[in-house]
């Protein structure tokens, strides 16, 4: 990419396209604190309203069982992606492997009414035959979760194994370890940044999602977008305003932080290329 | 091990690998003595890679059978084989410092502390990489990766050591200089080492052995000298250092010196010594180009003489190519030393005869 320097033209664009983007969070984090109860009127500072939330026991309630289901969601979709890139990447040729590795990638397409829905339908069914799971709640959610982003993680970790030079696992085989300890000695410290941002990104996806979390959520088991938009709908309280400058601020958090790991990771390779 | 000089440390028995309908190595058979440094020497694609791998444990041979020290291996998975390799890449271990790659392979076989320590300090010595113990893989230079390498592929003292292209990733100045130092090394710690590569240069330069591959085969093996003089083969002869070939037919045959007839040349050619051939056959007569001498007058000889009209000069500065078309249209490569600065040399269009003795000339059956 050249970095020379913008036209005017360009830098309108560029400034229109931002603000199209990024007004709208702007304007909803200048009102999270906001004195007034109207959410347009702006009435002067307050952190009242964060204050208020913090109050709230749905919401909190609502905020923690999201962060339990997004924590182990994650986890076990490192865990599952890490063994589906393995096989993708490692295992070479084999027979339905390209019926393995488009299945897998499969969700990341999928319209999530229709992932929602198919899971639904599946723990009805299989609540109906087997009698398990009894009631839906947390538990469905959690491997609702752990479905797609398996697949999200699976592409992450894969295409960082694509890049890892094959002999370097073959010279730990030659200096004497058995594969399963050259998968734990070598190949997991290497990807370990891939697993780390494969894990950041799974969590943010899972604290996001509303739709499929709607589907296969029972009584008792509300995550914070279910609970947000059903308040949404009796009328936006500034109280919102307020969560979501939050939710935004720990999003931008994990990204940043999955950033830096992929720059590092980028530096490394380049200085290695370098010589 | 009474019959150290009879039996081979490295033996290769009627080995072949196919890879679905293509054969990548067709029935090689191959033994490597102790304390030897054996070249595989081809192009790419000749299978000696192929070859090294399985040497290795990371391909299973078709059909046949690799033997280490007199042991048949060829199902033995590559971490319980006594034998360590050096990759192209190094493949070193970036996460781990230069002290941790090279005990990697010891930590493996749980060996005292104390020990591991001992013999990691002896490696470094070994390949003067002491001062960068604490260092990254990729905080290094090339030389300096590969020397780290080197220390990690012998650190486990294994009965065979195989280098995968040992030069392939440095620059040229760099490669003359570790070529030698590699050598230095394995020879002071006196391990067997199989080496594969496609420059006929580096394998001349660091073996003892060499063998020639092509297409799956080994064409021929023996040492540098005896494989530059003595080729046995069209592919041989081309494949190491640059050659004449004369398509000639057999004249005559006799212990002491054989005759040839060839249609670009007005004389008879002779060669030293008999031919493997009857009168009539047709076979190929190898002249390297310094092995021909040139000037402006005629020789006195009655054999082995052409000649042409200088057609084009590589200047080398330490000598100097010439390239003389003969009237039948074969262009002759002929080698001159450049050892006087204020010589009149020869020049475009010159005429010239070539000649050599019948030593110089070798016969080719394929």
């Amino acid at each position: 990419m050249q970095t020379g320097k913008l036209s005017n033209w360009s830098k309108w664009f560029l400034s229109l396209g931002f603000f199209f983007l990024y007004a709208p969070i702007i304007i909803l984090v200048i009102f999270s604190f906001n004195k007034s109860e109207l959410v347009t009127v702006w009435a002067g500072f307050s952190f009242k309203w964060y204050g208020e939330l913090f109050r709230d026991p749905q919401m909190l309630g609502a905020a923690w069982i999201s962060l339990k289901i997004a924590v182990l969601a994650a986890s076990a979709a490192v865990v599952l992606g890490t063994m589906a890139s393995m096989v993708m990447v490692r295992m070479g040729a084999f027979k339905g492997k390209t019926a393995f590795t488009s299945m897998i990638t499969a969700p990341l397409v999928m319209p999530e009414v229709i992932t929602g829905l198919s899971l639904l339908l599946l723990f009805v069914a299989m609540g109906q035959t087997l009698g398990w799971p009894g009631q839906r709640g947390m538990l469905t959610i959690w491997i609702a979760h752990v479905t797609f982003c398996t697949a999200f993680v699976a592409v992450v970790i894969s295409s960082r194994l694509q890049e890892l030079d094959e002999s370097i696992e073959e010279a730990a085989q030659d200096l004497g370890a058995p594969p399963w300890k050259v998968f734990f000695l070598v190949t997991l410290p290497i990807i370990a940044p891939a697993l780390v941002s494969g894990w950041l990104l799974a969590f943010t996806l899972s604290l996001d999602d509303l739709v499929i979390a709607s589907f296969v959520s029972g009584p008792g088991a509300t995550t914070l977008p279910m609970q947000v938009f059903s308040s949404a709908r009796l009328g936006i309280s500034p109280q919102i305003n307020a969560l979501a400058t939050i939710i935004i601020g720990l999003a931008s958090l994990a990204v940043l932080i999955a950033w830096w790991f992929a720059r590092r990771e980028g530096m490394r390779s380049v200085t290695i290329s370098e010589n | 091990m009474t019959d150290t000089v009879s039996s081979p440390m490295l033996e290769i028995r009627h080995v072949t690998k196919s890879f679905g309908q293509l054969s990548a190595v067709k029935d090689v058979n191959l033994a490597i003595n102790k304390g030897e440094i054996f070249a595989l020497l081809g192009g790419s694609g000749c299978g000696k890679t192929t070859l090294l791998r399985m040497m290795a444990g990371f391909e299973t041979p078709t059909e046949g059978a690799v033997l280490i020290d007199g042991q048949d291996v060829s199902n033995v998975p590559p971490y319980k084989r006594p034998v360590n390799m050096m990759f192209q890449s190094y493949a070193l271990f970036p996460h781990l410092t230069v002290e941790q790659n090279v005990s990697f392979g010891l930590k493996q076989d749980k060996l005292p502390k104390a020990e591991i320590e001992t013999q990691v300090h002896k490696m470094l010595g070994l390949v003067h990489m002491t001062e960068f113990a604490k260092r990254k893989p990729n905080q290094l230079s090339g030389g300096q990766r590969q020397r780290v390498a080197l220390a990690r592929s012998l650190a486990k003292k294994p009965k065979v050591l195989l280098l995968d292209e040992p030069m392939g990733a440095l620059d040229k100045k760099l490669r003359s200089q570790m070529q030698l130092e590699v050598v230095d090394i394995i020879e002071s710690v006196g391990v067997t080492c199989v080496m594969v590569t496609h420059d006929q240069e580096e394998a001349m330069t660091m073996a003892d052995r060499v063998s020639i591959m092509h297409d799956g085969e080994i064409m021929q093996i023996g040492s540098p000298s005896e494989i530059y003089e003595f080729p046995n083969s069209r592919h041989t002869a081309e494949f190491i250092g640059s050659v004449n070939i004369f398509d000639a037919t057999v004249q005559h045959v006799s212990p002491e010196l054989s005759q040839f007839s060839c249609p670009d040349l007005a004389c008879t050619l002779s060669v030293e010594g008999g031919v493997n051939a009857v009168e009539g056959a047709q076979v190929g007569v190898a002249v390297r180009p310094e092995k021909i001498l040139m000037s402006r007058e005629q020789p006195q000889q009655s054999n082995n003489w052409i000649k042409g009209k200088v057609q084009d000069i590589a200047y080398l500065g330490g000598h100097s190519v010439y390239h003389v078309e003969l009237d039948s249209g074969k262009v002759v490569m002929a080698t001159t030393t450049n050892m006087n600065r204020h010589e009149q040399r020869l020049t475009w269009k010159d005429e010239v005869y070539l000649y050599w003795p019948a030593s110089s000339a070798v016969v080719l059956y394929q």
